[in-house]
């Protein structure tokens, strides 16, 4: 049981990185002297590093406030996954950790899916952050279902 | 001591007249306006005493950015004079009415080189010490100002935790009031227990 319990705290935690870091690092695409997305626009030319605001347009706004929420509902999950461990009667289920959870990999999809559609045609290559969005999607939605799944025992 | 305070009030009466007080204008804020409509600048002002023959009103323009002023637009001893040579010419005019502290000006035809600051300053004399007050005009294309940055993604990220804080008020508001109702239809029940109860033992009394 305690196993069972690390593992799904280590996933759950191990989600809740990816995402911040996903959120917070501006590298989703790679420019040719330079990366861009999700804040900043940053680039090195002969006169040296600048970095100014990222693509403008109102899809890179969805993107961003659908990161943040999966970032805010990851970590309220967390907080339900505590409270419920503690509080929830024997062979309960978690449901709010699981229903925050898969919102929040809801959220990750949707910002990812509008930032591949959405993205100028100019840039070339994806960046790690980008990645990161696609790996947490699949990995917060296991994680909701397994909540899901999971009985309280003792 | 009466006679020191007579001497002072006649001192103070005597200077009382030729002292200039303080005059007070005022003008909007911000102007905005469209390219190529009119705008009318309003300024007026303060005074304690009465509008004066000698009351006059000058407009300065200084450019957004330009660290000089122009004059644009002038009224005094009951003529009004405007810029008939530079950037506003033919395009000002002094529609305010002095006699009833109004010193306004129309511009028309707004370009958007117009940006800028407009200053008004009043004098009626005697009257002259005041500070000249400064409307922004601010020229648009279309009043449609595009989305700030940052303020789609604040608004989708209050809406969607709005609305979860709502459904959690609503739930535990649900519970409350269906904990609430059980609570009254038991006690209803067990009143009339107690009545039945009661007219059993008178009936076997």
């Amino acid at each position: 049981m305690l196993c069972i319990l690390l593992g799904v705290l280590a996933l759950h935690l191990l989600v809740f990185i990816l995402l911040i870091v996903s959120t917070a690092s501006s590298q989703w695409s790679l420019e040719k002297e330079g990366h861009t997305d999700l804040w900043y626009n940053c680039h090195s030319d002969q006169n040296g590093y600048h970095c100014l605001q990222a693509s403008t347009g109102d899809w890179i706004q969805a993107v961003q406030a659908l990161m943040i929420l999966a970032v805010v509902f990851c970590f309220v999950s967390l907080l339900a996954f505590a409270y419920q461990l503690f509080r929830l009667f024997k062979g309960g289920r978690f449901y709010f950790t699981s229903i925050f959870q898969i919102l929040a990999s809801v959220f990750v999809m949707c910002a990812a899916i509008i930032y591949t559609v959405m993205r100028p045609k100019s840039e070339r290559d994806y960046g790690y952050s980008y990645v990161l969005a696609w790996v947490a999607f699949p990995l917060s939605l296991i994680s909701g279902l397994i909540y899901l799944i999971l009985r309280k025992k003792d | 001591m009466l006679r020191v305070l007579a001497l002072a009030s006649v001192v103070l009466l005597g200077i009382a007249p030729q002292a200039s007080q303080a005059i007070t204008v005022y003008t909007s804020w911000e102007r905005h306006a469209l390219v190529g409509s009119d705008v009318r600048l309003s300024c007026s002002f303060f005074s304690w005493r009465f509008v004066s023959e000698d009351v006059s009103f000058t407009w300065r323009y200084r450019p957004d950015g330009s660290r000089d002023s122009i004059s644009i637009a002038h009224y005094a001893g009951g003529e009004a004079y405007t810029d008939n040579k530079g950037a506003f010419k033919d395009r000002v005019e002094f529609v305010g009415n002095p006699k009833r502290r109004d010193g306004s000006i129309l511009i028309k035809n707004l370009d958007f080189s117009d940006n800028g600051t407009f200053t008004c300053d009043a004098k009626n004399p005697p009257d002259i010490v005041g500070r000249p007050s400064s409307v922004r005009l601010l020229v648009f294309e279309t009043f449609l100002v595009p989305i700030q940055a940052g303020v789609i993604t604040g608004a989708i990220i209050g809406v969607v935790l709005g609305l979860l804080v709502l459904i959690v008020v609503i739930y535990y508001l649900m519970r409350f009031l269906v904990a609430r109702r059980v609570f009254s239809l038991n006690v209803s029940k067990h009143g009339k227990k107690k009545k039945e109860g009661s007219q059993q033992r008178q009936i076997k009394v």
